[in-house]
Protein backbone atom coordinates (compact mmCIF):
# COMPACT_ATOMS: atom_id res chain seq x y z
CA UNK A 1 0.00 0.00 0.00
CA UNK A 2 2.78 2.39 -0.75
CA UNK A 3 0.84 5.56 -1.26
CA UNK A 4 4.04 7.52 -0.77
CA UNK A 5 4.65 7.40 -4.48
CA UNK A 6 1.54 9.29 -5.41
CA UNK A 7 0.32 12.22 -3.51
CA UNK A 8 -3.15 13.59 -3.86
CA UNK A 9 -3.46 17.31 -3.35
CA UNK A 10 -6.64 19.11 -4.29
CA UNK A 11 -7.62 16.18 -6.44
CA UNK A 12 -4.45 16.47 -8.48
CA UNK A 13 -1.94 13.70 -8.28
CA UNK A 14 1.72 14.53 -8.27
CA UNK A 15 4.10 11.70 -8.97
CA UNK A 16 7.02 11.78 -6.57
CA UNK A 17 10.34 10.56 -7.76
CA UNK A 18 12.87 8.86 -5.53
CA UNK A 19 14.90 11.47 -3.69
CA UNK A 20 18.38 12.17 -5.03
CA UNK A 21 20.20 12.79 -1.79
CA UNK A 22 20.75 9.10 -0.99
CA UNK A 23 24.07 8.55 -2.70
CA UNK A 24 25.06 4.91 -2.63
CA UNK A 25 28.64 4.77 -1.44
CA UNK A 26 30.51 1.49 -1.35
CA UNK A 27 31.01 1.73 2.43
CA UNK A 28 27.29 2.26 2.93
CA UNK A 29 26.44 -0.78 0.83
CA UNK A 30 28.84 -3.03 2.77
CA UNK A 31 27.74 -1.68 6.14
CA UNK A 32 24.15 -2.41 5.12
CA UNK A 33 25.01 -5.97 4.12
CA UNK A 34 26.83 -6.48 7.42
CA UNK A 35 23.85 -5.17 9.39
CA UNK A 36 21.45 -7.55 7.60
CA UNK A 37 23.86 -10.46 8.10
CA UNK A 38 24.32 -9.56 11.77
CA UNK A 39 20.56 -9.42 12.27
CA UNK A 40 20.20 -12.91 10.76
CA UNK A 41 22.96 -14.30 12.99
CA UNK A 42 21.38 -12.72 16.09
CA UNK A 43 17.99 -14.13 15.06
CA UNK A 44 19.53 -17.60 14.69
CA UNK A 45 21.30 -17.46 18.07
CA UNK A 46 18.33 -15.98 19.91
CA UNK A 47 15.78 -18.50 18.58
CA UNK A 48 18.11 -21.42 19.34
CA UNK A 49 18.82 -20.31 22.89
CA UNK A 50 15.72 -18.52 24.13
CA UNK A 51 13.02 -18.53 21.47
CA UNK A 52 9.71 -20.36 21.69
CA UNK A 53 10.01 -23.02 19.00
CA UNK A 54 6.24 -23.09 18.48
CA UNK A 55 6.21 -19.44 17.41
CA UNK A 56 9.53 -18.48 15.85
CA UNK A 57 11.93 -20.57 13.79
CA UNK A 58 15.66 -19.88 13.30
CA UNK A 59 16.69 -18.89 9.74
CA UNK A 60 18.58 -22.14 9.17
CA UNK A 61 15.52 -24.32 9.76
CA UNK A 62 13.41 -21.96 7.62
CA UNK A 63 15.77 -22.54 4.69
CA UNK A 64 15.64 -26.28 5.36
CA UNK A 65 11.81 -26.15 5.48
CA UNK A 66 11.79 -24.25 2.18
CA UNK A 67 13.31 -27.24 0.41
CA UNK A 68 11.92 -30.11 2.49
CA UNK A 69 8.33 -28.89 3.00
CA UNK A 70 7.48 -26.12 0.56
CA UNK A 71 9.18 -26.72 -2.77
CA UNK A 72 8.97 -30.52 -2.62
CA UNK A 73 5.23 -30.56 -1.89
CA UNK A 74 3.23 -30.57 -5.12
CA UNK A 75 0.12 -29.20 -3.39
CA UNK A 76 1.98 -26.17 -2.03
CA UNK A 77 3.79 -25.61 -5.34
CA UNK A 78 0.36 -25.65 -6.98
CA UNK A 79 -0.95 -23.13 -4.42
CA UNK A 80 1.94 -20.76 -5.14
CA UNK A 81 1.36 -21.07 -8.90
CA UNK A 82 -2.36 -20.44 -8.35
CA UNK A 83 -1.62 -17.25 -6.41
CA UNK A 84 0.77 -16.13 -9.14
CA UNK A 85 -1.92 -16.79 -11.73
CA UNK A 86 -4.49 -14.81 -9.71
CA UNK A 87 -2.12 -11.85 -9.34
CA UNK A 88 -1.20 -11.79 -13.03
CA UNK A 89 -4.83 -12.07 -14.21
CA UNK A 90 -6.03 -9.38 -11.80
CA UNK A 91 -3.14 -7.11 -12.80
CA UNK A 92 -3.78 -7.55 -16.53
CA UNK A 93 -7.46 -6.75 -16.03
CA UNK A 94 -6.59 -3.71 -13.90
CA UNK A 95 -4.22 -2.36 -16.59
CA UNK A 96 -6.72 -2.76 -19.44
CA UNK A 97 -9.73 -1.37 -17.58
CA UNK A 98 -7.77 1.31 -15.71
CA UNK A 99 -6.09 2.62 -18.85
CA UNK A 100 -9.33 2.61 -20.88
CA UNK A 101 -11.36 4.33 -18.17
CA UNK A 102 -8.56 6.77 -17.42
CA UNK A 103 -8.28 7.80 -21.07
CA UNK A 104 -12.07 8.16 -21.30
CA UNK A 105 -12.35 10.25 -18.13
CA UNK A 106 -9.28 12.36 -18.83
CA UNK A 107 -10.06 13.09 -22.46
CA UNK A 108 -12.31 16.11 -21.94
CA UNK A 109 -12.46 18.80 -19.29
CA UNK A 110 -16.10 18.13 -18.49
CA UNK A 111 -15.74 14.39 -18.00
CA UNK A 112 -12.67 14.86 -15.83
CA UNK A 113 -14.23 17.49 -13.61
CA UNK A 114 -17.44 15.56 -13.17
CA UNK A 115 -16.23 11.97 -12.91
CA UNK A 116 -12.75 12.25 -11.36
CA UNK A 117 -14.08 13.33 -7.93
CA UNK A 118 -16.36 10.27 -7.99
CA UNK A 119 -13.34 8.06 -8.68
CA UNK A 120 -11.34 9.69 -5.87
CA UNK A 121 -14.31 9.22 -3.54
CA UNK A 122 -14.41 5.48 -4.34
CA UNK A 123 -10.62 5.29 -3.98
CA UNK A 124 -10.87 6.66 -0.43
CA UNK A 125 -13.07 3.79 0.80
CA UNK A 126 -11.18 1.05 2.66
CA UNK A 127 -12.04 -1.73 0.23
CA UNK A 128 -11.25 -4.53 2.63
CA UNK A 129 -14.70 -4.15 4.22
CA UNK A 130 -16.19 -5.28 0.90
CA UNK A 131 -14.22 -8.54 1.03
CA UNK A 132 -17.14 -10.63 2.39
CA UNK A 133 -19.29 -9.22 -0.41
CA UNK A 134 -16.76 -10.39 -3.02
CA UNK A 135 -16.85 -13.86 -1.51
CA UNK A 136 -20.66 -13.83 -1.62
CA UNK A 137 -20.62 -12.73 -5.24
CA UNK A 138 -17.72 -14.76 -6.65
CA UNK A 139 -17.53 -17.79 -4.39
CA UNK A 140 -14.48 -19.07 -2.55
CA UNK A 141 -12.49 -20.01 -5.65
CA UNK A 142 -9.90 -18.01 -7.62
CA UNK A 143 -12.57 -15.75 -9.18
CA UNK A 144 -13.11 -13.85 -5.91
CA UNK A 145 -9.34 -13.36 -5.48
CA UNK A 146 -8.95 -12.07 -9.04
CA UNK A 147 -11.93 -9.74 -8.64
CA UNK A 148 -10.67 -8.40 -5.31
CA UNK A 149 -7.14 -7.94 -6.61
CA UNK A 150 -8.54 -6.16 -9.66
CA UNK A 151 -10.65 -3.82 -7.52
CA UNK A 152 -7.51 -2.85 -5.60
CA UNK A 153 -5.30 -2.54 -8.65
CA UNK A 154 -7.53 -0.60 -11.01
CA UNK A 155 -7.70 2.65 -9.02
CA UNK A 156 -4.01 3.62 -8.94
CA UNK A 157 -3.78 3.18 -12.72
CA UNK A 158 -7.01 5.05 -13.40
CA UNK A 159 -6.07 7.95 -11.11
CA UNK A 160 -2.53 8.25 -12.47
CA UNK A 161 -3.63 8.12 -16.11
CA UNK A 162 -6.11 10.95 -15.54
CA UNK A 163 -3.52 12.93 -13.56
CA UNK A 164 -0.86 12.29 -16.19
CA UNK A 165 -3.08 13.60 -18.96
CA UNK A 166 -3.77 16.70 -16.91
CA UNK A 167 -0.16 17.38 -15.96
CA UNK A 168 1.08 17.95 -19.50
CA UNK A 169 2.63 21.41 -19.69
CA UNK A 170 -0.07 23.61 -21.32
CA UNK A 171 2.73 25.44 -23.14
CA UNK A 172 3.52 22.30 -25.17
CA UNK A 173 -0.14 21.88 -26.06
CA UNK A 174 -0.37 25.51 -27.12
CA UNK A 175 2.81 25.24 -29.15
CA UNK A 176 1.62 22.07 -30.90
CA UNK A 177 -1.74 23.63 -31.65
CA UNK A 178 -0.26 26.87 -32.95
CA UNK A 179 2.02 24.88 -35.22
CA UNK A 180 -1.06 23.26 -36.71
CA UNK A 181 -1.13 19.84 -35.06
CA UNK A 182 -4.38 17.95 -35.22
CA UNK A 183 -6.10 16.62 -32.10
CA UNK A 184 -4.96 13.06 -32.85
CA UNK A 185 -1.37 14.30 -33.40
CA UNK A 186 -1.43 16.08 -30.05
CA UNK A 187 -2.64 13.00 -28.21
CA UNK A 188 -0.10 10.74 -29.91
CA UNK A 189 2.95 12.98 -29.83
CA UNK A 190 2.46 15.29 -26.84
CA UNK A 191 0.00 13.89 -24.30
CA UNK A 192 1.06 10.27 -24.55
CA UNK A 193 4.84 10.63 -24.06
CA UNK A 194 4.27 12.93 -21.11
CA UNK A 195 1.76 10.59 -19.55
CA UNK A 196 4.22 7.68 -19.51
CA UNK A 197 5.96 8.62 -16.23
CA UNK A 198 2.72 9.06 -14.36
CA UNK A 199 1.27 5.92 -15.93
CA UNK A 200 4.20 3.85 -14.73
CA UNK A 201 3.89 5.25 -11.22
CA UNK A 202 0.33 3.95 -11.40
CA UNK A 203 1.51 0.59 -12.72
CA UNK A 204 4.00 0.20 -9.88
CA UNK A 205 1.46 1.19 -7.24
CA UNK A 206 -1.12 -1.05 -8.87
CA UNK A 207 1.16 -4.08 -8.64
CA UNK A 208 1.55 -3.55 -4.88
CA UNK A 209 -2.19 -3.07 -4.45
CA UNK A 210 -3.14 -6.06 -6.62
CA UNK A 211 -0.85 -8.27 -4.56
CA UNK A 212 -2.40 -6.88 -1.40
CA UNK A 213 -5.92 -7.56 -2.66
CA UNK A 214 -5.16 -11.12 -3.77
CA UNK A 215 -3.36 -11.97 -0.51
CA UNK A 216 -6.13 -10.46 1.63
CA UNK A 217 -8.72 -12.52 -0.24
CA UNK A 218 -6.52 -15.62 0.04
CA UNK A 219 -6.17 -15.17 3.79
CA UNK A 220 -9.87 -14.45 4.28
CA UNK A 221 -11.15 -17.68 2.80
CA UNK A 222 -9.37 -20.23 0.69
CA UNK A 223 -9.58 -23.98 0.26
CA UNK A 224 -6.54 -24.66 -1.89
CA UNK A 225 -4.44 -21.51 -2.28
CA UNK A 226 -1.60 -20.04 -0.30
CA UNK A 227 -4.02 -18.69 2.29
CA UNK A 228 -5.08 -22.20 3.18
CA UNK A 229 -1.53 -23.36 3.83
CA UNK A 230 -0.49 -20.27 5.84
CA UNK A 231 -3.54 -20.81 8.06
CA UNK A 232 -2.72 -24.51 8.37
CA UNK A 233 0.88 -23.89 9.45
CA UNK A 234 -0.09 -21.06 11.82
CA UNK A 235 -2.81 -23.10 13.48
CA UNK A 236 -0.60 -26.17 13.93
CA UNK A 237 2.22 -24.04 15.41
CA UNK A 238 4.67 -25.06 12.74
CA UNK A 239 6.63 -21.84 12.18
CA UNK A 240 9.48 -23.04 9.95
CA UNK A 241 7.37 -23.91 6.86
CA UNK A 242 5.15 -20.88 7.58
CA UNK A 243 8.15 -18.53 7.45
CA UNK A 244 9.44 -20.35 4.37
CA UNK A 245 6.11 -19.99 2.53
CA UNK A 246 5.83 -16.32 3.48
CA UNK A 247 9.42 -15.80 2.37
CA UNK A 248 8.69 -17.43 -0.99
CA UNK A 249 5.72 -15.12 -1.51
CA UNK A 250 7.77 -12.09 -0.45
CA UNK A 251 10.42 -12.99 -3.04
CA UNK A 252 7.63 -13.39 -5.62
CA UNK A 253 6.32 -9.93 -4.68
CA UNK A 254 9.77 -8.36 -5.02
CA UNK A 255 10.30 -10.16 -8.35
CA UNK A 256 7.01 -8.88 -9.79
CA UNK A 257 7.84 -5.34 -8.64
CA UNK A 258 11.26 -5.55 -10.27
CA UNK A 259 9.71 -6.66 -13.58
CA UNK A 260 7.46 -3.58 -13.56
CA UNK A 261 10.45 -1.38 -12.74
CA UNK A 262 12.53 -2.87 -15.55
CA UNK A 263 9.71 -2.23 -18.04
CA UNK A 264 9.41 1.31 -16.69
CA UNK A 265 13.13 1.98 -17.20
CA UNK A 266 12.86 0.66 -20.73
CA UNK A 267 9.98 2.99 -21.61
CA UNK A 268 11.13 6.15 -19.86
CA UNK A 269 14.67 5.99 -21.26
CA UNK A 270 13.91 8.69 -23.79
CA UNK A 271 13.63 11.19 -20.95
CA UNK A 272 17.36 10.96 -20.29
CA UNK A 273 18.25 12.48 -23.62
CA UNK A 274 15.09 14.36 -24.51
CA UNK A 275 15.51 18.12 -24.13
CA UNK B 1 -4.44 24.69 -8.80
CA UNK B 2 -7.72 23.88 -7.10
CA UNK B 3 -9.94 21.65 -9.19
CA UNK B 4 -12.98 23.86 -9.64
CA UNK B 5 -16.29 22.19 -10.24
CA UNK B 6 -18.63 24.31 -12.31
CA UNK B 7 -22.35 23.70 -12.44
CA UNK B 8 -22.54 21.02 -15.18
CA UNK B 9 -19.84 18.94 -13.46
CA UNK B 10 -21.67 19.13 -10.12
CA UNK B 11 -24.89 18.17 -11.88
CA UNK B 12 -23.27 15.08 -13.42
CA UNK B 13 -21.83 14.08 -10.02
CA UNK B 14 -25.21 14.42 -8.33
CA UNK B 15 -26.83 12.62 -11.23
CA UNK B 16 -24.35 9.78 -10.86
CA UNK B 17 -25.13 9.38 -7.16
CA UNK B 18 -28.88 9.70 -7.80
CA UNK B 19 -28.83 7.05 -10.55
CA UNK B 20 -26.81 4.75 -8.29
CA UNK B 21 -29.46 5.15 -5.58
CA UNK B 22 -32.27 4.68 -8.12
CA UNK B 23 -30.63 1.54 -9.49
CA UNK B 24 -30.33 0.15 -5.96
CA UNK B 25 -33.99 0.98 -5.29
CA UNK B 26 -35.21 -0.61 -8.54
CA UNK B 27 -33.10 -3.74 -8.01
CA UNK B 28 -34.60 -4.06 -4.54
CA UNK B 29 -38.14 -3.68 -5.92
CA UNK B 30 -37.87 -6.01 -8.90
CA UNK B 31 -35.41 -8.51 -7.44
CA UNK B 32 -33.28 -8.42 -10.61
CA UNK B 33 -30.24 -9.38 -8.56
CA UNK B 34 -30.60 -11.86 -5.72
CA UNK B 35 -31.49 -9.99 -2.50
CA UNK B 36 -28.81 -12.12 -0.88
CA UNK B 37 -26.25 -10.11 -2.82
CA UNK B 38 -27.97 -6.72 -3.10
CA UNK B 39 -30.65 -6.38 -0.41
CA UNK B 40 -33.42 -3.79 -0.89
CA UNK B 41 -32.69 -0.29 0.37
CA UNK B 42 -35.50 -0.29 2.96
CA UNK B 43 -34.21 -3.53 4.46
CA UNK B 44 -30.75 -2.02 4.87
CA UNK B 45 -32.24 1.08 6.48
CA UNK B 46 -34.27 -1.05 8.92
CA UNK B 47 -31.19 -3.14 9.69
CA UNK B 48 -29.21 0.04 10.29
CA UNK B 49 -31.81 1.39 12.76
CA UNK B 50 -31.90 -1.95 14.57
CA UNK B 51 -28.11 -2.15 14.59
CA UNK B 52 -27.54 1.28 16.12
CA UNK B 53 -29.82 0.39 19.03
CA UNK B 54 -27.82 -2.66 20.06
CA UNK B 55 -25.00 -2.61 22.62
CA UNK B 56 -23.09 -4.94 20.35
CA UNK B 57 -22.79 -2.16 17.77
CA UNK B 58 -21.25 0.34 20.17
CA UNK B 59 -18.89 -2.15 21.75
CA UNK B 60 -17.66 -3.24 18.30
CA UNK B 61 -17.12 0.40 17.29
CA UNK B 62 -15.33 1.10 20.57
CA UNK B 63 -13.04 -1.92 20.12
CA UNK B 64 -12.12 -0.91 16.59
CA UNK B 65 -11.54 2.75 17.47
CA UNK B 66 -9.34 1.80 20.42
CA UNK B 67 -7.38 -0.63 18.24
CA UNK B 68 -6.85 2.02 15.57
CA UNK B 69 -5.86 4.59 18.20
CA UNK B 70 -3.29 2.32 19.82
CA UNK B 71 -1.88 1.12 16.48
CA UNK B 72 -1.58 4.67 15.16
CA UNK B 73 -0.04 5.90 18.40
CA UNK B 74 2.66 3.24 18.23
CA UNK B 75 3.24 3.87 14.52
CA UNK B 76 3.61 7.64 14.94
CA UNK B 77 5.89 7.44 18.00
CA UNK B 78 8.19 4.77 16.60
CA UNK B 79 8.11 6.08 13.03
CA UNK B 80 9.00 9.67 13.88
CA UNK B 81 11.56 8.64 16.52
CA UNK B 82 13.35 6.15 14.27
CA UNK B 83 13.15 8.54 11.32
CA UNK B 84 14.76 11.24 13.48
CA UNK B 85 17.49 8.96 14.82
CA UNK B 86 18.34 7.59 11.38
CA UNK B 87 18.82 11.06 9.90
CA UNK B 88 21.21 12.16 12.70
CA UNK B 89 24.04 11.15 10.42
CA UNK B 90 24.26 11.21 6.67
CA UNK B 91 26.07 7.88 6.64
CA UNK B 92 23.41 6.21 8.80
CA UNK B 93 20.73 7.53 6.43
CA UNK B 94 22.53 6.03 3.44
CA UNK B 95 22.89 2.70 5.21
CA UNK B 96 19.46 2.32 6.77
CA UNK B 97 17.00 4.10 4.47
CA UNK B 98 17.18 1.36 1.77
CA UNK B 99 16.57 -1.29 4.45
CA UNK B 100 13.41 0.45 5.64
CA UNK B 101 12.10 1.11 2.12
CA UNK B 102 13.06 -2.43 1.07
CA UNK B 103 10.89 -3.88 3.84
CA UNK B 104 8.06 -1.60 2.77
CA UNK B 105 8.14 -3.15 -0.73
CA UNK B 106 7.00 -6.49 0.73
CA UNK B 107 3.25 -6.62 1.43
CA UNK B 108 3.03 -6.88 5.23
CA UNK B 109 -0.29 -8.68 4.81
CA UNK B 110 1.80 -11.77 3.99
CA UNK B 111 2.98 -11.77 7.60
CA UNK B 112 -0.53 -11.50 9.00
CA UNK B 113 -0.64 -15.18 10.10
CA UNK B 114 2.55 -14.50 12.08
CA UNK B 115 0.88 -11.64 13.91
CA UNK B 116 -1.97 -13.97 14.86
CA UNK B 117 0.55 -16.60 15.93
CA UNK B 118 2.53 -14.18 18.09
CA UNK B 119 -0.20 -11.92 19.51
CA UNK B 120 -3.29 -14.13 19.53
CA UNK B 121 -6.63 -13.59 17.88
CA UNK B 122 -7.69 -10.64 20.07
CA UNK B 123 -7.18 -6.91 19.42
CA UNK B 124 -3.45 -7.11 20.28
CA UNK B 125 -2.60 -8.74 16.93
CA UNK B 126 -4.50 -6.02 15.05
CA UNK B 127 -2.71 -3.31 17.03
CA UNK B 128 0.63 -4.85 16.06
CA UNK B 129 -0.44 -5.36 12.43
CA UNK B 130 -1.84 -1.84 12.05
CA UNK B 131 1.22 -0.35 13.77
CA UNK B 132 3.61 -2.30 11.52
CA UNK B 133 1.76 -1.12 8.41
CA UNK B 134 1.52 2.48 9.58
CA UNK B 135 5.15 2.63 10.72
CA UNK B 136 6.74 2.49 7.27
CA UNK B 137 5.19 5.50 5.50
CA UNK B 138 5.69 7.59 8.64
CA UNK B 139 9.34 6.56 9.12
CA UNK B 140 10.15 6.89 5.40
CA UNK B 141 8.56 10.33 5.13
CA UNK B 142 10.28 11.49 8.32
CA UNK B 143 13.61 10.34 6.88
CA UNK B 144 12.86 11.97 3.52
CA UNK B 145 11.71 15.19 5.19
CA UNK B 146 14.62 15.56 7.60
CA UNK B 147 17.33 14.38 5.18
CA UNK B 148 15.96 16.59 2.42
CA UNK B 149 16.42 19.84 4.34
CA UNK B 150 18.77 22.10 2.42
CA UNK B 151 22.25 21.86 4.01
CA UNK B 152 22.80 25.57 3.42
CA UNK B 153 20.00 26.46 5.82
CA UNK B 154 21.50 24.28 8.53
CA UNK B 155 25.00 25.61 7.97
CA UNK B 156 23.72 29.18 7.97
CA UNK B 157 21.81 28.62 11.23
CA UNK B 158 24.84 27.04 12.85
CA UNK B 159 27.29 29.67 11.65
CA UNK B 160 25.00 32.35 13.01
CA UNK B 161 25.32 30.69 16.40
CA UNK B 162 21.99 28.89 16.80
CA UNK B 163 22.05 26.07 19.37
CA UNK B 164 21.33 22.55 18.17
CA UNK B 165 17.87 22.65 19.77
CA UNK B 166 17.27 26.05 18.22
CA UNK B 167 18.29 24.68 14.84
CA UNK B 168 15.84 21.85 15.25
CA UNK B 169 13.06 24.10 16.48
CA UNK B 170 13.41 26.88 13.92
CA UNK B 171 15.05 25.33 10.86
CA UNK B 172 15.02 21.54 10.68
CA UNK B 173 11.49 20.90 11.95
CA UNK B 174 9.62 23.60 9.97
CA UNK B 175 11.48 22.65 6.78
CA UNK B 176 10.72 18.94 7.13
CA UNK B 177 7.21 19.33 8.50
CA UNK B 178 5.14 19.22 5.27
CA UNK B 179 6.74 15.93 4.18
CA UNK B 180 6.34 14.41 7.67
CA UNK B 181 2.71 15.52 7.71
CA UNK B 182 2.08 13.66 4.45
CA UNK B 183 3.56 10.55 6.04
CA UNK B 184 1.34 10.95 9.09
CA UNK B 185 -1.76 11.20 6.92
CA UNK B 186 -0.89 8.21 4.72
CA UNK B 187 0.07 6.27 7.84
CA UNK B 188 -3.29 7.00 9.43
CA UNK B 189 -5.36 5.72 6.53
CA UNK B 190 -3.16 2.66 6.12
CA UNK B 191 -3.58 1.99 9.85
CA UNK B 192 -7.35 2.40 9.54
CA UNK B 193 -7.64 0.04 6.57
CA UNK B 194 -5.28 -2.59 7.97
CA UNK B 195 -7.00 -2.75 11.37
CA UNK B 196 -10.35 -3.25 9.63
CA UNK B 197 -8.75 -5.79 7.29
CA UNK B 198 -7.17 -7.70 10.15
CA UNK B 199 -10.51 -7.79 11.93
CA UNK B 200 -12.27 -9.06 8.81
CA UNK B 201 -9.75 -11.82 8.15
CA UNK B 202 -9.29 -13.22 11.62
CA UNK B 203 -10.68 -11.78 14.83
CA UNK B 204 -13.20 -12.23 17.61
CA UNK B 205 -14.49 -8.66 17.92
CA UNK B 206 -14.63 -5.29 16.20
CA UNK B 207 -16.29 -3.81 13.15
CA UNK B 208 -14.46 -5.93 10.56
CA UNK B 209 -15.40 -9.12 12.40
CA UNK B 210 -19.06 -8.05 12.46
CA UNK B 211 -19.09 -7.46 8.70
CA UNK B 212 -17.61 -10.91 8.08
CA UNK B 213 -20.02 -12.45 10.59
CA UNK B 214 -23.06 -10.86 8.92
CA UNK B 215 -21.85 -12.27 5.59
CA UNK B 216 -21.30 -15.74 7.06
CA UNK B 217 -24.75 -15.72 8.65
CA UNK B 218 -26.28 -14.67 5.31
CA UNK B 219 -27.66 -11.41 6.69
CA UNK B 220 -26.86 -9.09 3.78
CA UNK B 221 -28.99 -6.21 5.09
CA UNK B 222 -26.98 -6.05 8.30
CA UNK B 223 -23.71 -6.38 6.38
CA UNK B 224 -24.68 -3.48 4.12
CA UNK B 225 -25.65 -1.42 7.16
CA UNK B 226 -22.16 -1.99 8.62
CA UNK B 227 -20.51 -1.21 5.28
CA UNK B 228 -22.44 2.06 5.05
CA UNK B 229 -21.28 2.97 8.57
CA UNK B 230 -17.62 2.32 7.68
CA UNK B 231 -17.78 4.17 4.35
CA UNK B 232 -19.40 7.17 6.02
CA UNK B 233 -16.75 7.13 8.75
CA UNK B 234 -13.92 6.85 6.23
CA UNK B 235 -15.21 9.75 4.14
CA UNK B 236 -15.80 11.90 7.24
CA UNK B 237 -12.28 11.14 8.51
CA UNK B 238 -10.87 11.96 5.08
CA UNK B 239 -12.53 15.38 5.14
CA UNK B 240 -11.53 15.99 8.75
CA UNK B 241 -7.89 15.03 8.17
CA UNK B 242 -7.52 17.22 5.10
CA UNK B 243 -9.05 20.13 7.05
CA UNK B 244 -6.62 19.61 9.95
CA UNK B 245 -3.76 19.25 7.49
CA UNK B 246 -4.60 22.50 5.70
CA UNK B 247 -4.78 24.28 9.05
CA UNK B 248 -1.40 22.90 10.10
CA UNK B 249 0.20 23.76 6.79
CA UNK B 250 -0.75 27.39 7.34
CA UNK B 251 1.08 27.31 10.63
Amino acid sequence: MSLTQTEMLDGRVIARHPPKYFAHGVTAVWTRRLIVLGALVLWEIWTRLAGNSELIAPPSSIVRALFSDILSDAAIRGAIMLTLFEVVSAYALAIVVGLAMGLAIGSTNLSRRSLFPVVLLLYAIPQVILLPLFTLGFGIGPAAKIAFGFSHGVFPILVNVVAGMRNVNPLYLKAARSMGARRSDIIRNVTFPHMVASFFTGLRLSMTMTLLGVILAELYVSTAGVGYFTKLFAETFDPAPLFALIGTLAIMAIGLNEIVRAVERRFTRWKDWAP
Amino acid sequence: MKETSPLPARAIQLGFLASLMAAWFIIGRTGAISPLFVPPMEAVWRAFIALVQTDQFWSAVATTLRTIGEAYGIAVTSGVLIGYLVTRSRFLTQVLEPIVSGFFAIPITLFFPLFILLFGIGPASKVAYGAAYGFFPIALNTIAGLAGVNRNYLNAARSMGLSSFGTFRHVLFPAAFPVILTGLRIGFFICFASVLGGETISSVSGVGRNIALAAELMEPARMYAWIVVVIATALALNTLVSMVENRMRLY
